[in-house]
């Protein structure tokens, strides 16, 4: 499956599940998704400036009873914390979508320290992970992450590796 | 720079004289206190304790969630500093039922009143006209504030309102600051009522 269709497949699913709301600061991990969604006219993508801002958005989302996914690299977790206030505090449900640098093969230093603090961050923010290693894990991390987050109202980041997507080649 | 003279305590009524037909997200502290106030913590209220810099961006969502309804950010200049970007996400997506209203105290009212950056060189009106908000203005006199209302009900949105008010207390209103009863209590009311 080209990188596009796992795109496809992850938009397909997230629409299916009702979430219409895809907010987004650019990534390689995230451009063909926001493809998808700006290229119909029932979802919506909002470009962000930093990526609590997507967390807020979500939030605002909710409390009209839309649902929503913020899109964003792992160096922008690093943005989110005090955003995040939002899990604990009131139960939204936020779900992410994180696309790893500093990760398995990554070639840029700069991106080691924010890569290796994802999880802690959301584990100590209360957002449950599921991570995406292959194709395979797609799908069903998805409708996990859908159900923890819509469902049970557990925010929850589906995070996807660089053994999923791939080290940038410098 | 005029000498700032209005009572926060007294704007946002002449601003949203029918305030029932807004749904309201605040920013936290000073702002906080005033939308409580002004709405009597109703259930179309959403005010925050905290996520300084969410408040713009939380309102955002809202209105392209809840196109029908008319959606009212309040917060102060240093919250909308520390998210200053939103101003931007917002006049890129420009929602036509958003106005966000700016109460300018030139301080940080919460914290023991230290000086803020509008007091020194920022101008958040210009900086909302730099992002592409549709329709900004300062309100700084009691003719400014007499004009307020119908800019909110004739400009095109979004629009951003900067309030520029003395260094004085915010209303004195014990609000709720349960974020999950809040939540619901908005959700349902938001969900429930007709817009107008």
């Amino acid at each position: 499956m080209t990188t596009t269709d796992w795109s496809k497949q992850l938009f397909d699913d997230l629409v299916e599940a009702g979430v219409t709301l895809f907010s987004y600061v650019p990534d390689a991990g995230n451009k063909k998704l926001i493809e998808h969604v700006s290229a119909r006219n029932d979802t919506t993508a909002v470009l962000l400036t930093t990526e609590e801002e997507g967390v807020a958005i979500c939030a605002g989302a909710d409390l009209a009873g839309r649902k929503s996914v913020v899109c964003m690299q792992s160096s922008g977790v690093g943005n989110v914390p005090n955003f995040l206030s939002f899990v604990k505090g009131g139960n939204f449900p936020i779900l992410m979508i994180v696309s790893m640098r500093g990760d398995y093969g990554e070639q840029n230093p700069w991106q080691y320290p924010m890569g290796q603090a994802v999880e802690p961050i959301l584990t100590a923010m209360g957002v449950g992970i599921v991570k995406v290693d292959s194709l395979d894990d797609l799908r069903p991390a998805t409708r996990a992450a859908l159900s923890a987050v819509f469902a049970a109202g557990q925010s929850t980041a589906i995070v996807l590796t660089q053994r999923f997507l791939g080290a940038k080649q410098f | 720079m005029r000498q700032a003279t209005l009572d926060r305590r007294d704007v946002l009524a002449r601003i949203f004289p029918d305030p029932d037909r807004y749904l309201f997200i605040s920013g936290l502290a000073g702002p906080a206190r005033d939308t409580a106030g002004l709405t009597k913590d109703g259930a179309n209220t959403f005010t925050m304790a905290g996520a300084m810099g969410a408040a713009t961006t939380v309102g955002l969502g809202l209105a392209l969630s809840a196109p029908d309804r008319k959606v009212a950010v309040v917060t102060g200049d240093g919250e909308l500093l520390m998210n200053i970007g939103s101003l931007v996400t917002v006049a890129s997506m420009a929602p036509p039922n958003l106005t966000i209203v700016c109460i300018d105290n030139g301080c940080h009212g919460e914290t023991g009143g230290q000086t803020g950056h509008t007091s020194r060189t920022a101008n958040l009106e210009q900086i909302a006209k730099g992002a592409g908000i549709a329709s900004s203005t300062v309100v700084e006199t009691e003719a400014d504030l007499d004009k307020a209302a119908a800019f909110l009900e004739e400009m095109p949105g979004p629009r951003f309102i900067q309030v520029r008010v003395t260094d004085g207390p915010p209303t004195n209103y014990k609000r709720n600051f349960n974020m999950a009863e809040c939540r619901i209590r908005f959700r349902t009311a938001a969900m429930n009522t007709a817009g107008g």
